[in-house]
């Protein structure tokens, strides 16, 4: 039986089409999926998110177990900070892609969905001896992210601090109607933009508000579609336990030298082999879309595969991102994708296929 | 298209018949059900038909689904608009968005397909 957020019913009164996602009923779209992603390019989309894991930390010995699982350096974020970074296996293999974020008193990670378990265990298998709780919050709260050019104005005056005093990829405490809430300023469409979280009881007053301040309720669809356009990894997809960060393009979010941490002995081997597939963008000359496990081939020869694929509603254009064999992945290196049986024509673009425009 | 006319498929295509041509196009239902249309993979004129079997696929953006042919006969003629600008379909599935015209195997005929009433019933029950 899937798990339903606070906003299930809501998300079925506003004519949501309703998908099982990671264990949970998730709205995939209300309208059409290029309606709701254009929403966001162009105005202020909503997101319910609230099925992503969100565990806090607490206790003197915090910051050690997440240094200890973490890839990135948590050591030198500041109070209100977010820091992306992945957590990995004993072979550099990637378990989850997080969010962490530093509190003066505590610690958060937000987690994949379709992990959450899985990390909850692995932070109670690592935790030693070591001197701190860790609190899985997610089925008590809600979040959301409200994504766009327009996003932080019309989120302005919801919550006591004001979006647009809020830094990227930093976070304030404060109050929604009088009652704690989290504002955010990150998310994963590739435009500006803040995650809210607030108490399941909220959860409903919060998006009707939002509503009606103009934003536009958006599902799983147009989320798949913007992260791709701005090449953000999907777990299960970019990210599994076999492909480390560091071919996944996310050697930025891997400190080899911030101390030891799981998988850093793993990375430094891994480090070394030359020949491991790397993650690259491709564009497809035609419209038809390569989809997940297509091969991508090179002079008959099959160089790599399709994570993920789709129609990009802004570039209007069919993307991919796949990892080949590092001696193809040159931009501008042409190859075919294998598309149900037809070879169509591709070409290597550099990564992130879309940024949004310089304001 | 006059809908109360039309002859249905279960897997929701509509099919008119004029002698011994037959029109096929998607219905209502199919097109809201896709949505983002993206591409289609139409069949050449002169190529075999065979009642419920596929003669080319709709993409949209979440998934790819095949069409299929009501009726067992030859392609006479295919819209080619369509390849251009998929999006037609959606805008008006009974009319401009028709998507192949059969010439009909000698006997056959359309009586294996539901009316409209069968269809809507179907379609009923199909949505939850």
């Amino acid at each position: 039986m899937p798990l339903r957020t606070p906003l299930y019913d809501w998300h079925l009164s506003h004519g949501a089409r309703m998908v099982e996602f990671s264990g949970w009923d998730m709205p995939v779209q209300y309208t059409t999926i290029v309606e709701e992603h254009t929403a966001v390019r162009t105005g202020a989309g909503l997101f319910d998110i609230s099925h992503m894991g969100r565990l806090s930390f607490a206790g003197p010995d915090s910051l050690d177990l997440i240094q200890h699982v973490y890839t990135n350096n948590a050591a030198t974020m500041k109070d209100f900070q977010a820091r992306y970074g992945l957590i990995c296996n004993e072979n550099g293999g990637v378990r989850d892609d997080v969010l962490v974020y530093r509190w003066p008193y505590g610690w958060a990670m937000v987690v994949n969905a379709s992990n959450r378990t899985k990390i909850v265990a692995w932070l109670a298998e690592q935790k030693g001896t070591r001197n701190l709780q860790v609190t899985d919050q997610t089925e008590q709260t809600c979040m959301v992210a409200v994504q766009g050019p327009r996003a932080i104005a019309l989120c302005q005056g919801l919550t006591a601090f004001d979006p647009a005093q809020l830094a990227y990829y930093h976070a304030a405490p404060t109050q929604y109607k009088g009652k704690g809430c989290v504002l955010s300023r990150t998310g994963y469409t590739g435009e500006d933009g803040v995650e809210i979280m607030v108490s399941a009881a909220q959860a409903v007053e919060l998006c009707d508000e939002l509503l009606a301040r103009g934003v536009k309720p958006c599902g799983l669809g147009a989320r798949d579609t913007l992260r791709l356009e701005a090449a953000m990894p999907l777990y299960g997809h970019e990210l599994t336990e076999d492909i480390d960060p560091l071919q996944a393009g996310l050697g930025w979010a891997v400190k080899l030298d911030k101390g030891d941490f799981i998988g850093r002995e793993a990375l430094l081997r891994r480090q070394q082999d030359k020949t491991r597939p790397v993650r690259v963008g491709l564009e497809l000359e035609g419209k038809r879309i390569a989809r997940e496990g297509a091969a991508v081939v090179r002079e008959g020869r099959p160089i790599g595969k399709v994570t993920s694929g789709t129609f990009a509603p802004t570039l209007q254009k069919a993307l991919a991102m796949a990892y080949v064999d590092p001696a193809q992945a040159a931009v501008g290196t042409t190859c075919s994708v294998d598309v149900r049986g037809k070879a169509e024509a591709a070409h290597v673009v550099a990564l992130p296929f879309y940024r949004r425009p310089k304001t | 298209m006059d809908p109360k006319k039309l002859r249905y498929s279960k897997t929701h295509e509509w099919a008119s018949l004029e002698g011994d041509i037959c029109t096929v196009g998607l219905t209502q239902f199919a097109v809201d059900q896709l949505t983002d249309i993206i591409y289609i993979d139409m069949p050449d004129v002169g190529d075999p038909t065979v009642a419920g079997d596929s003669f080319g696929e709709i993409e949209s953006v979440k998934a790819v689904s095949d069409l299929y042919a009501p009726v067992s006969g030859e392609i006479l003629e295919v819209n080619e608009k369509l390849v251009n600008d998929p999006t037609i379909i959606s805008k008006d599935p009974y009319g401009k968005g028709w998507l192949i015209k059969i010439k009909l195997d000698k006997g056959a005929t359309l009586d294996h397909l539901l009316t409209l009433e069968q269809y809507e019933k179907q379609i009923a029950s199909e949505e939850h």
